[in-house]
């Protein structure tokens, strides 16, 4: 079973120490089952995040929600948006490439 | 106090009182014609390295960042190239860099010959510079207290903000309480974080400056759609420019900020100072706040940095001119993908192998090293990369005071 390294007890979301299938060790000894595959660096959420809400990591918020995230789900370009980068939201999942540049 | 950061080596002194942890000559080409003549000047020549700018029309920014590097505490000499045609003239940054108290030669190659001939005046000028500095320049104890570091961050994902920046962070606190100085510039990977910033400031002016310099920021990536956040970080899994950003600041560690200071400008005082690299607005719009992690380094080069950290959780190959770089990963697959290129790994700290402040002292050991003169691993492997761009900043009000040791 993998780690998981969560910041500041407001955290909503852990950063993965290394790959893991269906659960992570938390570093304060929590487990949370994960819903899916997370990859090493990714992040896993704590608890529900209602669609609007912010995710909170190192205590303060990262992003907006922009789906319902469940506990355990990865949290990432396909549920988060910046409050800032008017790109966001439009990148690649996996790869993390920007969809709205035209190359022919 | 720790014992990694009492520790002491022989440096370079340059008239400024600054002190210098290598002594080089370097070779500046002053438009893009002359780059190749300026290569193969450097070609095969110990201790002289290479910078240039490639703009036909000279730049004041770009011009006050060359001066600030040519006068850096690890260069000796200086020979400047250009074609002849340019705007920006070979011999006023020769004249500017005798009046630091450094030898300097500049010439024309239209007025030399062709390639090989200005190749041949080259090498004997620079070899001419480098006996002389040799001979020439003081040799002096030195210590933390007498470094200026930098540090950026590049090709950032989830172990960056979690160790790799935090463990910079722990030892630029350890060098500010040793009396030297260190600097981070990348302003526009605070965004989100401005009430974060402005508790760190050391006093009011320092406040004011740090708040000017955010909203600037904003403003700018704004403006041009664009902050610093890219593919590589989001498939390392970070999400937003927030996220980065609060990971990206941890490298500053948590002592008072000075204040800010510009591109080509140093520490006025030690202690903890931001650099703003972003464009001040210009009639003809130009410059970028961060095209690439060179640029970065070059800035915190010009800013007096000796050695410069750069923290680096998916892995890098580049390396600097004038000051070394360090590469630190927090990611220990990088390191064990990419060791011939990387310093250190802080990823250990995250295994349980080691505490923060055990991996802060064993990079300070490094630091002190590097600073003694063992190469780092992009200076042994010769990576030399350099970046002067078009840009616009206001110049810097040089008000503060002068340096100490000045």
């Amino acid at each position: 079973m993998s780690a998981a390294f969560v910041i500041h007890p407001l955290d909503n979301v852990a950063t993965l120490l290394g790959d893991a299938g269906d659960r992570v060790t938390l570093n304060d000894g929590r487990e949370v089952r994960l819903a899916a595959a997370v990859a090493h660096g990714h992040k896993v959420a704590l608890a529900d995040i209602p669609v609007g809400a912010a995710v909170v990591k190192f205590g303060i918020p990262i992003g907006v929600a922009t789906a319902d995230i469940a506990r355990g789900d990865w949290v990432h370009l396909h549920n988060v948006e910046s409050r800032y980068d008017e790109r966001s939201g439009g990148f690649d999942v996996v790869t993390g490439a920007a969809g709205d540049m035209r190359y022919d | 106090m720790t014992d990694a950061f009492a520790r002491g080596w022989s440096g370079w002194l340059r008239a400024d009182g600054r002190k210098g942890v290598r002594n080089i000559v370097l070779v500046i080409y002053t438009v893009q014609c002359a780059a190749h003549v300026a290569h193969a000047i450097a070609a095969d020549e110990e201790d002289v390295q290479v910078i240039g700018f490639p703009g036909c029309y000279d730049n004041q920014y770009a011009i006050r960042l060359v001066l600030s590097l040519a006068r850096h505490p690890n260069v000796g000499a200086v020979l400047s190239v250009g074609l002849g045609c340019e705007y920006t003239q070979p011999a006023r940054i020769a004249e500017a860099v005798e009046r630091s108290g450094r030898p300097a030669d500049a010439f024309f190659i239209q007025d030399v010959g062709g390639t090989r001939s200005s190749t041949e005046k080259g090498k004997a000028a620079v070899r001419h510079l480098r006996d002389r500095v040799r001979a020439e320049v003081p040799r002096v104890p030195m210590g933390f207290a007498d470094l200026t570091l930098g540090a950026e961050c590049g090709g950032s994902d989830g172990t960056s903000g979690l160790v790799g920046n935090p463990v910079v962070g722990r030892l630029f606190d350890r060098v500010v309480d040793a009396g030297g100085s260190a600097i981070c510039e990348e302003i526009v990977e605070m965004i989100g974080l401005r009430d974060i910033i402005l508790a760190r400031a050391a006093d009011d002016r320092a406040r004011a400056e740090l708040e000017a310099a955010y909203a600037k920021a904003e403003r700018y990536c704004r403006d041009v759609r664009q902050y610093s956040v890219s593919p590589g970080n989001f498939a390392g899994g970070l999400t937003t420019i927030e996220e980065k950003s609060m990971g990206a600041f941890a490298k500053s560690g948590s002592r008072p900020i000075q204040g800010v200071i510009k591109v080509g400008e140093a520490p006025p005082r030690p202690g903890m100072w931001v650099m703003d690299s972003v464009p001040d607005p210009h009639f003809m719009g130009f410059g970028y706040t961060n095209p690439n992690d060179t640029e970065g380094i070059m800035d915190l080069i010009s800013g007096g940095s000796q050695v410069v950290l750069f923290v680096t959780g998916r892995g890098s190959v580049i390396g600097s001119p004038v000051a070394p770089l360090v590469k630190v990963t927090g990611n220990s697959r990088t390191y064990a993908r990419m060791r011939e290129d990387m310093d250190f790994d802080a990823g250990r700290v995250l295994a349980g192998e080691l505490t923060l402040d055990a991996c802060a002292d064993e990079l300070g050991t490094l630091v002190a090293d590097v600073a003694a003169g063992v190469p780092s691993k992009p200076e042994a492997l010769g990576h030399r990369e350099y970046f002067v761009m078009y840009k616009h900043q206001d110049t810097p009000e040089l008000d503060r005071g002068c340096r100490s040791a000045a």
